[in-house]
This record gives C-alpha cells, structure tokens and sequence, in this order.
C-alpha cells in the first residue's frame, strides 16, 4: 500500500470528530510523552490544547535547539513564471485572473540569479505556476542549467510531475520539491479547483510518494490553511508526513504553514481562519511530533509574527522575497502570486534573527550530494 | 597524549562547530574546550568570492587541527566526492568519514561506510569513521586502515549518554587504533565514563553548543575527558553488588594453614 492510499483510507469526518473529543487529560498526557504518537498531536492542536500553549512552546523550543542547534537556515524564492492552466478560486495565478502573463527567458534568469546572489542567498526555491505545457519538462532542461550551478541548494515548488521527471530534476541539480495538497477534504478540493490538471485530487496526493520512489532528498508538504478546517487538514498532513518519512527513510520532510492571503483578483475568505495564536499551538505541535523534520516559515506572515516564532520551531525561512517573476531585477507587484508581510530586506531580517539568539545558515548542502539516479 | 596517524595531541577531546549561536560563541568555546581536533561540515563552508567562510577563518587562527567531516553524504560516492574536495579546499588529509541516509536518527550506514573507507584509505586520507558501536565493524574498519573508529554512544546530537556502553566495551578491548566516542555523549559525566572505560577521546559537539554558556560548559567538558582517562589509567576497582565485610566464614577460612 503506497502512503497515498493509506491517507485515501482516512475518514475525514472521523479524523475531525476524534480531534475535537479531545481532553484536557489528554493534552497533558501528549506534552508528557517522550516519544508523541499522531494521536498526541491532534490532542495537541485540538481546542482543549489551546490552554496549554506555553508548556507546549517551551517544550518545542528545547527540541528545535537540542536538534538543530542555535541556527536556521535562510532561502529565497525566485518565480520563474506565473503561467498557469488550472483554475484555482484562492490563487492569484488562477487562469482566468486578467493579469499579464511571463515566463522569464535565460537571459532574465541570469539576471534574477545574480540579484539573488549579490544579497547573499546559496539556497533557492523555484516557483513556477502550473503550466504543464509551457512551463514543463521542456522549460525546466532549458532553464535549470542556468541557475542550479549557482547555489548549492535548489528547491522547486512545482506541478505534480512523474517519477521519471522528478529522477530528470534530481540530475539538473534540484535537491527538493514541494508540492502542498491544499486540502485534504476531496470534496472541497473540488469547490476550490474549477479546471486543470489539478482537478486531479489523488494525483497530488500520490505526488510525495512519487518524489520518494524517485529519491529526491526532501520532499515538502502542506495545506493551504484556511480553505477547510485548518485543525482536520494539518491531522492529514502530519500523518501524510510521518508516513512518508517512514516509508522513504532516505527524502527528509518539510512542512510548512502557508495561510489564505490576499491576492490579486481579490482571492477568497477562509473558511477556517487560523488566529496568530492557533499558528503557534500548530507549528509547535509539528516540532513536538516530528523533532526532525524541516519547519518552514514565508514572508507570509508579518516580522513581529516571524521574529517571535522562529526562535521556538522554525528551521526553515524565506526573507526578502518577491511573488512576481523577475521581481528581483525589475520589481512589478502587479503580477504577485500574493502579498508578503514581511517586506524586511536580508539584513534586518538577518539582524532580527542574531538579535534573538540564532545564526543564520546560509549554506548547509554540497552541491552534488543528492544528483544519483 | 593521543596519538591518530602519528600525529599527537595533548587534549582527548575533539569538538565540533555546529549548532553556535555565534562565531565568537564557538570560538570562546573551543579555546576553552583545549581541543586541538576540530571538525567542520564540509557542505556548511561558505567560501564566496568576497568572503572567506567566518567559521574557518577563526579555526585556521586557532592551533588546532582541522578535521572536515562529510555530513550530509547518503552513500560511498558521495562521501568520496566530500572527501576529494575536502582535501583540495582545505589542504588536509585528515577526514571524518560520515554516511548516514537514515535522516531520522542520522545512523551511520555500516556497508557503505566501510567501502568508502577502503577507498579513502588507499587515497592517502588518514579516515576516522562515525560509526555504530559494532564491534565486528570496528574491526573491519581497522583492518581496512582506518587511522581511529568512532563508534556512537546514542543516535548524534540526542546527548542520551552511552546507551551502547557494553558494545563501547568490547570495541575498547579490541582496538589496535584509538577508539573515539563520537555522538550522544550529552553532558561532562558521560564523557568522564567513557574515558574511564578505556576510551582514548570522546568528541562532543551538541552538548556544549546547545549549553546555557558554551564556552563554560567546554571548559567542564575538558576537565572530565581528563579526570576519566586519569581514573583509566589509575585503573578503577571493581564494582560488587554488596558490601564487603568480613565474616565468620572468611575469618576461618584466613586462619586456614
């Protein structure tokens, strides 16, 4: 049984009714145990953890540092393009959003790359649109040659590919992809997803099982929170990850947090909106339940949110990023997948992290590592 | 002293640079440590054309050896390829050899581990291997010309103590090249055991970069590397699980001609 289809086994309307039968006893009894079971995490993200978030934060914090010392590690996003052929009701790249269009050629990728490369980053995330077509396979062997010799890190948020793609970018010098499920819940992954290829909802769900046949050495999950009910998803997406950490033991997992934003076209209300404080409960939940994976943490969220929150779990963040392709060498925000909160530039945001205790880690991979098929 | 590769060292006890907070935290920290065998993440070194990576910069100012380790390589090829550019960046053929795909509990792989040791080796590197407290593979390893073995007292960075400490046990009293506990080793104590078990260094790294104060913490750690491996040689009297008072029996059994 792939992982995929364990997680298809899953009951959402039974997942949600035990997470919200949660106890106080039990919450207790999660912050207590040494080695916390997926059960313990739903007791401590459930409404009965909420009271507890102190001794849960605390706790998360101990474990973040005992494991991965006083550092994190810094990223930045480049957006290749923001074509897209799917029709998403949340996104700002959605088809049928009247905003203009651009895949950027090589000559723009050299110039993203050396503006990325001149504020000091060595870890990159690609981000670009789902356009199978015009910004597939095709593109990605034109393109990559030109920016993964310049980083010793390279992460794609990219369609869902197959497994012999997926082994083709590991050997153009991709060490990571991420792909978010949006949403566990089928049914509404069908309200949010009108058109395209990703309509496919078991498709994307295969997609980290996929990543880790193909090997690829970190494979990122997610939901969009907020379009269920953001406590059901993250129960989904944690299992989701324990199980793919177990099963492709060689892949490291990452986890992150992304949250509704506004967007151009105007976007849409969460459902279940998660307060500042839920996010906390949450990203502290994951570092208790899974001491190892990677937790990351966008220019989503605002600098007082970030500043705060990174010290306690976060291993993982973007600073200074910009959701528009070509942003760095020509800034037009008219094209934003989203808008950012956190518009600090690297180093403030690099002083806000050594100001609280940590150290930046600007490289931590050997180009190289990782490229076997 | 220590002696690895014919090289000696007064201090048996090797440090690491990850995890600080701060360069001059690490700094302060080794100098108290009195660590002349320092390792380094090759994939962490940062050298750009407009800067030197700050962590090397203040190692190569400090008399210590450097020893790059391979963290991060998930099979033999990797950690060949580590190694090779290890030497050509930094100028040394010393190397710790680290494999571990697990990325959970980052256990060293056994089988790849020896193979790309008996590639090292041949390669004029003077290989210390992490490894599990196998004596078997210690031995392998040895035989394959490993200038020491690092076996693990508990999975790396959990600073669990010496949970394999009856394998620690047997790899000591085997080893013909020293035997340096590497990995889980979380607070002084621990080290002290394990020098008073016969081990010839112990290499700390989590443990005093996590510490309230590091560079204080090092200087504990100095201390108990010193205080066991004096307790080793002072050879420590055995243990029993009840007092020792004479009685009866052993009065008569004394008088006996």
């Amino acid at each position: 049984m792939t992982v995929a289809q364990h997680m298809l086994a899953q009951n959402w309307d039974d997942i949600r009714l035990k997470l919200y039968s949660k106890t106080s006893q039990q919450v207790r009894a999660a912050l207590a145990s040494p080695r916390p079971t997926w059960e313990d995490f739903l007791a401590l993200i459930s409404p009965a953890g909420e009271p507890y978030l102190e001794t849960l934060a605390l706790k998360a914090k101990k474990i973040t540092r005992q494991r991965f010392g006083n550092t994190v590690s810094l990223f930045v996003p480049l957006y290749l393009s923001n074509l897209c052929a799917n029709e998403c009701t949340y996104c700002g790249f959605t088809m049928s959003n009247r905003i203009k269009r651009t895949k950027l050629d090589k000559q723009a990728v050299a110039n993203e790359v050396a503006a990325i490369k001149a504020m000091g980053f060595d870890s990159v995330l690609l981000v670009t649109g789902e356009h199978e077509t015009k910004a597939g396979m095709a593109y990605f062997r034109e393109i990559l040659p030109a920016i993964t010799p310049h980083f010793s890190f390279v992460a794609m948020e990219v369609q869902p590919l197959d497994t012999c793609d997926y082994r083709a970018l590991k050997q153009l010098g991709v060490n990571s992809v991420l792909v978010y499920q949006e949403t566990y819940h089928p049914q509404r992954y069908g309200h949010y997803h009108l058109r395209g290829n990703k309509q496919d909802f078991s498709y994307r769900l295969d997609t980290p099982d996929r990543l880790g046949k193909a090997g690829m050495k970190k494979i990122g999950l997610g939901a969009l929170l907020g379009l269920s009910d953001w406590r059901t998803d993250s129960a989904f997406t944690a299992l989701h990850s324990e199980r793919i950490q177990n099963t492709y033991w060689q892949s490291r997992v990452s986890v992150s947090f992304p949250r509704i934003r506004p967007c151009s076209g105007g976007g849409i209300d969460a459902v279940s909106a998660i307060t500042d404080k839920q996010l906390v409960q949450l990203i502290c939940a994951y570092r208790v339940f899974l001491p190892d994976a990677e937790l990351s943490l966008s220019t989503r969220e605002s600098p007082w949110f970030r500043d705060n929150v990174v010290p306690l779990a976060i291993t993982t963040m973007s600073a200074a990023s910009q959701t528009q392709p070509g942003g760095y060498s020509e800034p037009s925000a008219a094209l934003a997948q989203f808008s950012t909160e956190d518009t600090r530039s690297v180093t403030e945001v690099t002083q806000a992290i050594t100001q609280s205790g940590l150290e930046v880690v600007w490289r931590d991979w050997l180009p190289g590592f990782g490229c076997e098929v | 002293m220590l002696t690895i590769a014919n090289t000696t060292f007064r201090s048996r006890l090797l440090t690491g640079t990850g995890k600080f907070s701060r360069p001059d935290i690490m700094q302060a920290a080794i100098e108290a440590s009195e660590s002349q065998l320092v390792t380094l993440a090759l994939k962490r070194v940062n050298n750009t054309a407009k800067q030197a990576d700050p962590t090397l910069t203040i190692l190569r100012s400090l008399p210590v050896t450097l020893l790059p380790n391979t963290s991060g390589a998930a099979n033999v090829d990797e950690a060949i390829y580590a190694a090779r550019l290890a030497r050509e960046l930094l100028g040394t053929s010393w190397l710790k050899l680290e494999i571990h795909p697990d990325q959970r509990y980052l256990l060293p792989d056994p089988i790849e581990t020896l193979k790309a040791a008996e590639v090292l080796v041949k390669e004029g590197f003077h290989v210390l291997p992490y490894c599990s407290a196998d004596p078997v593979l210690c031995r392998r390893l040895q035989d394959a010309g490993c200038a020491a073995v690092m076996p693990l007292g508990a999975p790396i960075g959990s600073n669990q103590g010496l949970r394999t400490i009856d394998f620690l046990r047997i790899i000591i009293e085997q080893a013909t090249v020293p035997v340096i506990v590497d990995a889980g080793i979380g607070k002084p104590s621990d080290a002290c055991a394990a020098m008073e078990l016969g081990a010839d260094a112990v290499l700390v790294n989590t443990a005093i970069a996590t510490a309230r104060d590091p560079a204080n913490m090092a200087y504990a750690f100095a201390r108990a590397v010193a205080c066991g491996r004096q307790a080793f040689l002072a050879g420590t009297a055995s243990q029993r699980s009840t007092a020792d008072a004479s009685s009866p029996i052993t009065d008569f059994l004394g008088a006996l001609s």
